[in-house]
């Protein structure tokens, strides 16, 4: 593409650190409700962000983020998105992640009701986010 | 009076406490930035959140609204979450945490009120004990901690969030020390259940209209548990960069005692060790003349 696309500014803050924070084209969120791209001048929207990976693309490259949920804000400053846990793919500990998927697992047991409903839910995701990673490695 | 020898054991003894206060001293002060930094690197996550909230509650307030910005109506029972440090040697600052919640809770209970005790910290725990050991209802102790992390305060905002829906207080205040500088660490209470929503600013402007997804209340019932950690997880951060501050000078003061003592001891060592000579010169010049 001849035409530069127009950036916007886009910050991921997890509470133990500032994961991101620059000019980007493009930011793919995984939300709750469905993954969603943020473009330049997107609609000021709150959304409530589901484990997954968020990809952004900043001057032409890709980069994968693992979120474990959180909060994305589209205002006329930028995108800002609230994660709970911000990973870089290429750092995530993998055999660290299945564990957590392991013991996850294990405490299915123990609840109850709606308690039970969202583990499930939790686990689900990521189960997702680890499918993602194996596959995406292989290349 | 105590003999030479004896002198000479006491000076040495201070030179070694000193050399570990000295010790100490810089050990905290290396740990105190690497806190700092923490503190730091945890502020925009906080200030952003507050940013949404501030948002979104200003839109959700009335009637309907989640009971953790609410309030329960009543403010018969306070819960003080007290976070304090797991170790000592470090001046005031755990005694001066404890004071301020103990004045609180005292006036508090004047006018008729009850107060429990969620206690964070070995110290805190032991001195509130003295006095409201049947209002302590839980403690925990962040001692096997090495490194502490957003995990730790979902715990303990999970375990409040836990006896406020089981209907255990109404109000829950907390208290830590706020990091102003490596001089001055300011004992801080702020009120977190039910959230002080501060009014968005006069001349910000009209406010952003949001698209919410889901609906807001929905997002605003996800978000103010997690606002409790993150105001839990930023208050640790300050404490402890507070310990470190409040360490790093008390051992200074410290240091320096030691070596005005050394000062004064070795001074009283060499004037004892004159007197005897000059005493022992006497007994053999008068020995001499004698014969």
């Amino acid at each position: 593409m001849s035409i530069a696309m127009a950036t916007f500014h886009f910050d991921l803050v997890s509470p133990e650190k500032l994961a991101f924070s620059g000019e980007v084209d493009q930011v793919d969120i995984p939300g709750v409700e469905g993954d969603f791209g943020v473009l330049a001048g997107h609609a000021p929207v709150v959304a409530t962000i589901r484990p997954g990976i968020l990809t952004v693309t900043a001057a032409g490259s890709q980069q994968k983020i693992v979120v474990l949920g959180g909060l994305a804000e589209v205002s006329d400053k930028g995108l800002t998105v609230l994660a709970d846990v911000a990973t870089a793919l290429p750092e995530l500990d993998v055999a660290s992640f299945a564990e957590t998927i392991s013991s996850m697992e294990a405490k299915l047991p123990e609840k109850v009701g709606d308690e039970l409903d969202r583990a499930i839910e939790r686990l689900d995701h990521y189960k997702s986010i680890q499918h993602q990673i194996s596959t995406t490695a292989m290349h | 009076m105590a003999s030479l020898k004896d002198m000479r054991v006491r000076i040495a003894s201070t030179k070694a406490t000193q050399k570990i206060t000295k010790a100490m001293q810089m050990v905290a002060a290396s740990k105190l930035r690497r806190a700092q930094m923490a503190a730091e690197a945890a502020r925009p996550y906080a200030e952003k959140m507050d940013a949404v909230i501030s948002n979104i509650a200003s839109a959700a307030a009335g009637p309907g609204a989640p009971v953790l910005l609410a309030g329960t109506g009543s403010d018969q029972v306070h819960l003080f979450l007290v976070c304090t440090g797991e170790r000592g040697l470090s001046g005031a600052f755990n005694s001066s945490i404890v004071r301020l919640a103990r004045e609180r809770a005292l006036a508090l209970m004047n006018q008729g009120k009850q107060v429990k005790f969620f206690c964070v910290g070995r110290k805190g725990y032991e001195q509130l004990r003295r006095n409201f050991d049947k209002q302590i209802i839980e403690n925990v102790e962040l001692r096997s901690v090495r490194q502490l992390g957003f995990v730790n305060a979902e715990d303990i905002a999970a375990k409040v969030i836990a006896r406020f829906n089981a209907g255990e207080f109404d109000v829950c205040t907390l208290f830590y020390s706020r990091f102003k500088s490596v001089i001055s660490q300011i004992p801080t209470a702020q009120q977190i259940i039910p959230l002080v929503v501060e009014a968005p600013a006069a001349n910000a402007g009209p406010a952003t209209s949001y698209e919410y997804e889901p609906e807001e209340d929905e997002i605003l019932a996800g978000l103010l548990p997690r606002n409790l950690a993150v105001q839990i997880f930023r208050a640790l951060l300050e404490n402890n960069a507070s310990f470190y501050g409040a360490q790093m000078s008390a051992m200074d003061n410290a240091t320096r005692n030691a070596g005005d003592m050394i000062r004064k001891q070795t001074l009283i060592y060499n004037r004892t060790r004159q007197a005897m000579i000059t005493k022992e010169l006497i007994e053999i010049i008068s020995g001499a003349e004698a014969i």
